[in-house]
């Protein structure tokens, strides 16, 4: 439920999504749905794994907090602290 | 065969999921067929009792080939056709059994066989019952090349079959042959008209802030039901023409169109879509995207669909122009949903808006009905608490 919450959960997340995608040239504050073609079925199901993998409840409204790297894993720290 | 989609010649049987003697009922899946669209699971439309499995895996076939017989009697089929089926049975997840394929000759009583010492190892190290085999060395004793063969036979018949997902070439085949043939043969009309969404989404909004991250909506299940009540209106637009005649849908199942990630897409069916709730559409769409990557639709869900509903979502263009998917008669489109300047009491301000598309085939409707369509689905998202 509470995994460490850096880019590594993040992108292995990512992975199941976008299995295609080479995380190693993605930057940190690129749009994850640019950058990995993601539509709007792949970032819900991003924030469901999300959810699941922290446990950490993300209201709608939070979700463009999620739309890069950088931002994913501020948030999400920010939330579980 | 079943024809998957007016696309569709020919199909590979990868897996057989009944065997001989099996009571099957209408809706059973029976078995997987590979083909340009990835791995599709066959649905019977009958009930009785498997009485042959006409089509060896492997095997492929055009779309009309017999591929299995169902008897209605609840007779034991013939020892013979049992003997000659390695059927897998078995959940596909279990391990993999040890299947001596059979042969076509006639097996030698034990005590006769001759079997080289060698070869008689081998087979027990190979866990091969040489007994089954037919020999090729001097006599027609068995060699351990035999013994070998048989292990390799083994080893093909017994590996679990993997689920393709899809080939992109072969899916790109396909789409050209569909779409080439609907745009020789369907003189397309098309009509567009931009909707304010704004009601639609602050109620998505409500509803979503209730409820947990996993039983949330996408704005485009709103966009899905909301043709489909419109196509009710208009059942003109719901079915398909074939040989000159417009034939009704006896449902309004939907062919929500889905982008696979390599290229291509695919548009199964959502089964009766004007009569599911809105969380029941998003399971159900959830569900058919992910069979949809992974190679595991329905035979039902890709040759029912009435009509396509394609919806860009939040990210790419403004509209979409579809090509209608032979033999349905609309491709109703949703572009991407964002901020547009609206007029309100002789104002302009941002609003929340889509642009609907609407292609139709001219035999079977005219554009007057295609924009009763449109204004249907304008009014219908302005009430979203009734979707």
């Amino acid at each position: 439920m509470s995994d460490t919450i850096d880019k590594s959960m993040i992108c292995e997340i990512l992975g199941s999504i976008a299995p295609e995608a080479d995380f190693s040239t993605l930057g940190g504050s690129e749009d994850l749905r640019e950058a990995l073609d993601l539509d709007s079925m792949d970032f819900l199901n991003f924030v469901i794994a999300l959810h699941e993998r922290t446990g950490i409840d993300i209201p709608e409204v939070d979700y463009p907090k999620l739309r890069t790297l950088d931002g994913a894993v501020l948030y999400l720290s920010a939330r579980q602290g | 065969m079943p024809a998957l989609g007016a696309d569709m010649e020919a199909g590979t049987l990868v897996e057989w999921l009944v065997k001989p003697g099996d009571r099957v009922k209408r809706g059973d899946i029976v078995a997987v067929v590979e083909t340009q669209k990835g791995a599709i699971e066959i649905e019977i439309f009958n009930e009785g009792i498997v009485s042959e499995l006409v089509v060896p895996i492997g095997a492929k076939v055009p779309v009309g080939s017999l591929i299995a017989r169902i008897g209605d009697t609840g007779v034991a089929p013939p020892a013979v056709l049992q003997a000659a089926k390695p059927a897998p049975s078995a959940p596909i997840s279990s391990p993999p059994k040890r299947i001596v394929p059979p042969q076509p000759a006639v097996i030698a009583p034990v005590g006769a066989m001759k079997i080289s010492p060698a070869a008689r190892r081998r087979a027990a190290e190979l866990h091969i019952d040489a007994t089954t085999l037919r020999g090729t060395g001097v006599d027609g004793a068995v060699t351990v090349a035999d013994v070998e063969a048989a292990a390799a036979a083994v080893a093909i018949a017994a590996a679990p079959s993997p689920r393709k997902a899809f080939d992109p070439a072969e899916m790109r085949k396909a789409i050209a042959a569909a779409m080439g043939r609907s745009k020789r043969e369907i003189p397309h009309y098309y009509l567009t008209h931009p909707i304010d969404l704004s009601l639609a989404l602050s109620w998505l909004e409500r509803f979503n802030a209730a409820q947990p991250v996993s039983s949330r909506l996408l704005p485009a299940v709103l966009l899905l039901k909301a043709a489909a009540l419109a196509l009710r209106e208009v059942p003109q637009l719901n079915g398909t023409y074939a040989d000159g005649v417009f034939q009704a849908g006896a449902g309004i199942h939907v062919g929500w169109a889905i982008s696979l990630r390599g290229g291509g897409l695919v548009a199964p069916a959502i089964l009766d879509t004007d009569q599911r709730s809105l969380p029941e559409l998003m399971s159900q769409m959830r569900d058919l995207v992910q069979r949809a990557r992974a190679g595991g639709l329905r035979s039902s869900e890709l040759a029912s669909p009435t009509v396509t509903v394609t919806s860009l979502g939040d990210r790419g263009a403004e509209t979409v122009m579809g090509i209608i998917y032979p033999p349905q008669v609309a491709l109703i489109g949703f572009g991407m949903i964002g901020a547009r300047p609206w007029v309100v009491e002789n104002r302009v301000e941002p609003r929340p808006a889509v642009t609907v598309s609407l292609a139709a085939d001219h035999r079977a409707s005219d554009g007057h009905i295609g924009a009763l369509l449109l204004s249907a689905i304008e009014r219908l998202l302005q009430e979203p608490e009734k979707l």
